[in-house]
């Protein structure tokens, strides 16, 4: 496959960025996105050139550090799919792809693809976490927990971090990822005593941070490689408001 | 943070605000439509509810301050959230960039908002106060008035809606009001955290159907009226 990249490329965060145009010949529709960006690389060290600067680390779909928009949505747009795991054949012969990083303010870029997301790290330090030891893994049944409450912290607990939701959300709104990071911990007992001062640390936080506002529009939702669902922010929504009305 | 400072300066305060205030102007649309389509059962039925309500001062002001307070408050939140929102991502994405799984309805809710802001003060001077000159008839809307002396309500709408500008005004308002609700309806469950998986489709599907239910309501009046329902009061 031939294919024609348009990169972002950006020296550092103070440096205006751009777009740059490769061509990519060779590509084999076997290889994974960033294989073929390593391939690119390849080509541009050889001339002497600085390489397209990007993220990734366990490249089978588990970590969340890659992060580009391809064509306009982050991670290419397949469904429950990062970037490392998108495959080339999902393209074809001869197009155009255009290769941004994740564009909010809460996320500048350190270099060409590469943004800080340390703003979801404080978030969590602001309360996406359980205070207490809670020990050892206890016996079965210890602690009866439903099956389907149990179902939903893992379902909440899936979310990896990757910031697809707010590259996708036309406001860059960070509020999927923190009801996933909320409610993982909200819904099990062991969290659950600490749910009040959790969600009001937290969306201070995000606030804190200036990501954008929800306005249900379900693109998040859409992108998440780990399908996390729009149902979390619900809960989210509910849970704040009740410690809001506890006058907490 | 006190509970009126949480409800006025965080992000999901304001999404509550934005919530409340829109379910209160959805159940005064519903409650306007159902009054006004009283029209269909004859001048006596319209004008009589008219004048029940002119009649009434001590509920109508009451209603009239509530929701002038409603929709102040739910243009504060729309255009601050919508700041925050811009603020929120300073470069654009490339041409490329297209929205995913984002309705139309979604996207527009606050062009299609400030759009109907700048229809009801137009409706309100068109009908409430009858400002002579915006109505495209010649007429003063003040001065008509039935056999039992009360204001003719029906000969207004009548006469009101018989021109097609002003009628095309009104549906294209309407249109809006529509589009508008058939995303917010369902969205202020999820902004209020009243919903969850098994009600949310349903919620969402019984928003966009209330919706256009709500446009044909509407939409019925002007259009009857330039088919020539009640055209024996223009004489």
């Amino acid at each position: 496959m031939k294919l024609t990249l348009k990169v972002w490329r950006q020296k550092d965060q103070e440096s205006p960025g751009h777009f740059e145009t490769y061509q990519a010949n060779d590509v084999s529709p076997d290889m994974s996105f960033l294989e073929m960006l390593d391939v690119v690389n390849e080509g541009i060290i050889d001339r002497g050139e600085d390489a397209i600067a990007f993220d990734s680390d366990c490249r089978e779909g588990i970590c969340g550090t890659c992060s580009v928009v391809i064509n306009g949505m982050p991670h290419g747009g397949h469904r429950a799919t990062t970037a490392c795991q998108l495959h080339m054949r999902h393209f074809t012969d001869g197009q155009t792809i255009y290769i941004e990083p994740w564009r909010a303010k809460p996320f500048p870029v350190l270099k060409d693809l590469v943004v800080d997301r340390a703003a979801f790290e404080r978030i969590v330090q602001a309360g996406g976490f359980v205070s207490v030891r809670t020990g050892g893994t206890p016996d079965a049944n210890a602690i009866p927990i439903p099956k389907e409450d149990a179902d939903r912290a893992m379902d909440a607990a899936a979310c990896i971090g990757c910031g697809a939701c707010v590259a996708a959300c036309k406001n860059a709104s960070a509020m999927l990822f923190v009801a996933a990071k909320a409610s993982h911990l909200n819904t099990l007992p062991q969290g659950k005593v600490e749910k009040d001062r959790r969600v009001l640390g937290m969306v201070a936080a995000m606030d804190k941070e200036g990501f954008g506002n929800c306005t249900v529009t379900g693109s998040c939702e859409a992108v998440c490689p780990k399908e996390i669902s729009l149902d979390f922010i619900r809960q989210l929504n509910g849970e704040y408001l009740i410690a809001s009305l506890k006058g907490k | 943070m006190n509970i009126v400072q949480r409800f006025f300066q965080t992000s999901l305060g304001k999404k509550y605000v934005m919530a409340l205030t829109g379910l209160a102007l959805a159940v005064f649309v519903v409650g306007h439509l159902i009054g006004n389509l009283q029209v269909f059962l004859g001048r006596e039925m319209i004008n009589a509810y008219g004048h029940f309500l002119q009649s009434t001062p001590e509920l109508i002001w009451p209603a009239r301050l509530g929701l002038l307070a409603c929709v102040a408050l739910h243009v504060w939140s729309a255009v601050r959230l919508s700041a925050e929102n811009r603020a929120a991502r300073p470069i654009q994405y490339s041409e490329a960039y297209k929205p995913i799984a984002a309705s139309y309805a979604s996207r527009t809710m606050l062009m299609s908002g400030l759009i109907i802001a700048a229809f009801i003060v137009y409706h309100l001077l068109h009908f409430t106060v009858q400002t002579q000159a915006i109505n495209l008839t010649g007429k003063d809307f003040h001065t008509l008035m039935d056999a039992k002396g009360r204001h003719d309500v029906f000969a207004m709408m009548v006469s009101g809606f018989s021109n097609p500008f002003v009628s095309g005004f009104y549906v294209l308002a309407m249109t809006l009001l529509c589009l508008h609700l058939s995303h917010g309806l369902g969205a202020l469950f999820q902004s209020l955290g009243l919903r969850n998986k098994a009600w949310s489709p349903v919620i969402e599907r019984l928003g966009r159907r209330a919706a256009w239910i709500i446009w044909l309501g509407y939409v019925s009046i002007p259009v009857s009226i330039l088919c020539g329902f009640g055209k024996e009061v223009m004489k």
